[in-house]
């Protein structure tokens, strides 16, 4: 017992540089799998304020350059409110029973980052704005990501430019589903996977989130397809993808909240039983 | 709570806010950031309680991490590079550290450039290491170390000059 003792006094330096060091690998590999539950990261109350209060000065910055996105996202809704009205000028709709299945928050990115190979984003709502894990998030131009973590006012968001990110999406042309994925490289380039070898894929294809996950509703723009190769067994194509979005400059972003996801998620959890 | 402990606490605040706010959003042709936070590792004074010193390395690699959503890999790169400080302190001052007599506002500057340099190098490929953790990986991890560790060995040389509290 006494050497014990005196082993742990003469090594306590080493000892407490091991504990501390194992416990940092061990953060870092919470941090590398999907959605594992994580005590450190930026949706608390010191660093989402410090973040809040500096994005409050630097967001006059590239002001400019989101009045003119914003701008565009009007006169592209504006168009189909027009359209949308001529086609419906006779039918009924009653306001009273119109349920809406997907619900939309808009928020401001108060941390941008994409030069990390995981990259996250920051988000001035939070659970407070019944924000939850899981909700997917767009801008005008196109898909962001999946919240993570949130706390009382601000919410972290996996982006699509992390590599631990898995996104079901599909070619709008010939409707062939695929897995989006990043390989850490460039901003603008994300992968889509898995599509069948006879999808046909052509250069300039759009690429749409699928639907398929509870998270994003059909038809979000992703990008379109930059190259194209066959994978090593020749089933299945890999596929270049550019973004619409500049993820480099985010600022007015749409959370968006699918009604029907806890009915759709008990359901198939019946059927898998 | 004396004067040199206020300073310490005062450079440790101010080290991370800078981190966190200017240097990890800079982006030099892409990707390149300098991690200058270490700064506070490496000029900590010599003579220390070395428990305090680790577990204080912790705090900041850990506060660092939570800025960046980055789990725990400023953390581990920290107090690695505070546990073995003390032989590369050895390996860059020589006799002058086995006298304890190493003050690094008035200390030799090839010296110091030799121990800062493969101090940061260390930090960074520990710190790009677990951040891709991956093997298949390895070239992107030893550009990224090269590249980003240059960018911090001169911050941390500018900052030291303009810093330094030298009198002659």
């Amino acid at each position: 017992m006494q050497q014990i003792i005196n082993f742990i006094i003469r090594n306590k330096n080493f000892l407490l540089f091991l504990l501390l060091f194992c416990i940092s690998i061990l953060f870092t590999i919470q941090s590398h799998s999907y959605h594992k539950s994580k005590f450190v990261n930026s949706a608390n109350f010191l660093s989402g304020g410090v973040y809040n209060s500096v994005n409050n000065i630097s967001s006059y910055f590239n002001l400019k350059s989101q009045n003119q996105l914003l701008a565009e996202e009007n006169n592209r809704l504006n168009e189909l409110l027009l359209n949308y009205e001529i086609d419906s000028d006779s039918a009924f709709k009653d306001s009273v029973n119109f349920k809406q299945q997907y619900k939309f928050t808009s928020a401001n990115v108060i941390r941008n980052s994409y030069a990390a190979t995981n990259n996250y984003l920051l988000v001035n709502k939070g659970r407070n704005d019944s924000i939850k894990e899981d909700l997917g998030v767009r801008s005008q131009r196109g898909l962001v990501g999946i919240i993570d973590k949130t706390s009382a006012n601000y919410a972290t968001v996996i982006s699509i430019l992390n590599t631990s990110s898995k996104i079901s999406a599909l070619l709008k042309r010939t409707n062939h589903f695929g897995t989006l994925k990043w390989d850490g490289n460039s901003p603008q380039i994300v992968q889509l996977t898995d599509v069948e070898k006879i999808a046909g894929v052509m250069q300039g294809d759009t690429i749409i989130t699928s639907g398929r996950s509870s998270i994003f509703p059909k038809g979000i723009q992703i990008g379109i397809v930059e190259d194209f190769k066959l994978d090593a067994a020749e089933n299945f194509y890999d596929i270049n993808v550019r973004l619409f979005n500049d993820m480099t400059n985010l600022e007015h972003v749409y959370i968006i909240e699918n009604t029907d996801k806890e009915e759709i998620e008990s359901l198939l959890e019946s059927t898998n039983e | 709570m004396n004067s040199l402990a206020t300073g310490h606490i005062f450079r440790f605040i101010a080290l991370v806010f800078f981190q966190v706010i200017l240097f990890n959003h800079i982006n030099f042709l892409g990707n390149i950031n300098p991690y200058v936070y270490i700064l506070f590792i490496l000029f900590y004074p010599v003579k220390n309680d070395r428990i305090v010193f680790i577990f204080i390395s912790f705090i900041l690699g850990l506060t660092v991490d939570m800025f960046s959503d980055s789990g725990g890999i400023h953390a581990a790169a920290s107090v690695l590079i505070a546990y073995i400080r003390p032989v590369f302190l050895k390996f860059a001052f020589g006799t002058m550290y086995e006298h304890n007599h190493v003050k690094f506002d008035n200390t030799d500057f090839g010296a110091k450039l030799v121990y800062v340099a493969l101090l940061t190098f260390i930090h960074h490929f520990i710190l790009f290491s677990l951040e891709i953790f991956n093997i298949s990986g390895i070239l992107s991890i030893l550009q990224k170390t090269l590249f980003s560790g240059i960018f911090t060995i001169l911050m941390i040389t500018l900052l030291s000059i303009i810093f330094s509290r030298k009198t002659k």
